[in-house]
């Protein structure tokens, strides 16, 4: 038996599209590494930015006062004579861990949720696709201000707030890209030599529906730092004095007047990653072929 | 057809009674005392049982679902347990404000979008084209609160073209600066609908004008204007329509970040209140109110999608 291959091995999970699909795969640009490594360098900072050497983002200085950028303070002091550039750098470990962690909630419990309804149909398939109407007729910004409002505005908390609301979105952009390969050739011929659901799903289904989930989750994790921002205003986010991205913008409107500096620098830092992430996500989409129209 | 619509009716109905239940119990489940919000954190437990009796808080949750739900389908949308006003009050003069705003920022998002496209579209990695696509990725990533702090920082502060936070007058007592206050909030919500049109759009076209139909029409001798307003648009609007709904759909209560921040008394304004409020009923069915009315409005764009391609209603 050992000489017939497995059906993974046999017929590549990217029958006939493979090599177009590498080939445009190394033909991504300049721009996408430029937008990968600012990505890389903001998540890194925001990791190990205790290691930095940075001022204390919640340490006031009443001399310096909505200061200016100057050399000691690259980008300036807000009213409290706290260190934007630190508190910036702080800030992107809210809005990081929030956007990143909230999508892999979705992307793990909906993800697998749509592999699975698409590759087994039937009656698990309508029931979770029927969930998965109803949740999204509901209005999620509702839902996901009030749960905030009444259990609390941790970052844990809000990340899996986050998380669950997005489960049937993930769920159904996974479904839809799954059945596209669930009925395949490569999947019958698996199938056939008696591969295992698990099998089939892990190694036959993933490998092909994982282009369609990254670019989704980078879009994905733009959103959900967007919607952090949102919870920021309505002061919901994590409580001051902790720094996100959101509530320094949100309280840069006291003194909006007197230092503009204040929502200049949260902003083009959040902005920056968003552009990032979308970019990433669409330049991915599109040399990866996702195509659309099946969502 | 009948049929067709009779099935859609019954899944209508189905999904609005799950809302129903989900708005109910998703805010009585949730931790937070209305009593607290209405008599102060120190008020006796006795006048706390008084009150929740009055208000029908003390009978079990099924009964009080049941008792609402009843009300709203005869038309009774309930009191808001703080101000007293009846919900109905509070949504029929907050949704006008909504309208108005979706109204604009519509108007302007498709009044932007569409030339745009079909001027990319005419040639596609041109000049023009390569501009706008890469200024609406940009735009794409400007959260709304980053663009109303700096136009409120630009228009407000700086230049007082429009006026700051907090100056909404209602339509009837001044029209006039009533737009005028309402237009800075309809860039805000526009800029996001523009980009997604334009790229829909855009995307579209270029895929339709490299059909067969459109070759033939060309070697008839067609002008590209007509080709493209007579022939081309129509084809390509479907996923313009479909992306209008949710965006439209979305700005019903949506609109909140921008509401709150301005001051406009909408919706969700007025949805943000409730729930910071505990005030149970009106968050409900407002809840409940919202959803209808989106409910409303993707049955619209469906009856839409027929119009533009009638081989739709045909299947």
């Amino acid at each position: 038996m050992s000489n017939i291959p497995t059906a993974a091995d046999s017929i590549p999970a990217l029958t006939g599209s493979s090599d177009i699909a590498k080939k445009k795969r190394f033909d991504v640009g300049l721009v996408f590494w430029i937008f990968t490594l600012w990505i890389a360098i903001t998540v890194l900072a925001a990791i190990f930015a205790s290691l930095l050497g940075l001022q204390d983002p919640n340490q006031g200085n009443y001399d310096i006062l909505n200061q200016g950028p100057t050399t000691a303070h690259w980008f300036g002091t807000d009213d409290l004579g706290r260190d934007i550039f630190s508190r910036v750098i702080y800030g992107a470990r809210v809005s990081l861990t929030v956007g990143f962690g909230a999508l892999t909630i979705g992307m793990i419990i909906g993800g697998t949720l749509g592999m699975i309804a698409a590759y087994r149909r039937g009656p698990v398939d309508i029931i979770v696709s029927s969930a998965s109407y109803v949740m999204l007729a509901f209005p999620a910004l509702v839902a996901v201000i009030a749960i905030v409002a009444f259990w609390g505005h941790e970052i844990w908390k809000i990340t899996i707030i986050i998380g669950v609301a997005s489960i049937p979105l993930v769920f159904r952009v996974v479904r839809a890209a799954t059945l596209s390969y669930a009925t395949r050739d490569f999947v019958t011929a698996a199938k056939s030599q008696g591969a295992t659901d698990w099998r089939i799903i892990t190694k036959e289904l993933f490998p092909n529906v994982l282009p369609a989930i990254i670019s989704f989750y980078l879009i994905g994790v733009a959103s959900v730092i967007i919607l952090e921002g949102a919870l920021a205003f309505l002061g919901l986010s994590v409580q001051p004095p902790t720094a996100s991205w959101g509530n320094m913008i949100s309280e840069s409107r006291t003194y909006l007047s007197q230092n503009p500096w204040l929502v200049l620098f949260p902003s083009l830092a959040m902005v920056f990653f968003l552009v990032a992430l979308n970019l990433i996500g669409d330049i991915l989409r599109s040399t990866l072929d996702v195509q659309e129209s099946q969502l | 057809m009948t049929r067709f619509v009779l099935r859609r009716l019954i899944a209508l109905i189905a999904i609005l009674f799950c809302i129903s239940v989900g708005a109910f119990f998703l805010i009585h489940l949730l931790p937070g005392d209305p009593t607290v919000t209405i008599l102060g954190p120190n008020d006796t437990p006795e006048n706390r049982n008084a009150l929740l009796k009055e208000l029908g808080l003390n009978l079990p949750l099924w009964q009080q679902y049941l008792t609402w739900i009843w009300n709203v389908l005869q038309g009774n949308l309930g009191q808001s347990f703080i101000t007293h006003q009846s919900v109905s009050k509070i949504i029929s003069s907050a949704f006008p404000i909504d309208l108005e705003l979706i109204i604009l920022s519509q108007i302007m998002a498709l009044g932007f979008s569409i030339p745009l496209a079909i001027a990319s579209a005419r040639r596609p990695n041109g000049l023009l084209d390569r501009a706008s696509t890469t200024t609406s990725f940009g735009m794409l990533a400007i959260p709304p609160f980053i663009l109303i702090v700096v136009l409120v920082l630009l228009f407000s502060i700086h230049l007082h073209i429009f006026p700051g936070p907090g100056s909404y007058v209602p339509f009837q007592q001044d029209p006039i600066s009533n737009l005028h206050t309402m237009i800075l909030p309809a860039i805000v919500l526009m800029v996001g609908s523009t980009t997604i049109y334009f790229r829909l759009l855009r995307a579209d076209l270029i895929a339709t004008l490299q059909q067969d139909f459109i070759t033939v029409a060309r070697s008839k001798g067609l002008s590209d204007r007509y080709i493209m307003w007579r022939h081309a648009l129509r084809p390509s609007s479907l996923s313009l329509l479909a992306s209008a709904g949710l965006n439209i759909s979305g700005l019903v209560a949506g609109a909140f970040v921008v509401e709150y921040l301005l001051a406009i008394p909408g919706l969700g304004f007025e949805l943000v209140n409730s729930i910071q409020q505990v005030d149970y009923l009106s968050v409900q069915s407002i809840t409940l109110f919202v959803a209808v009315v989106i409910v409303l409005i993707n049955f619209i764009i469906d009856f839409l999608f027929t119009v533009v391609d009638p081989r739709i209603a045909r299947e």
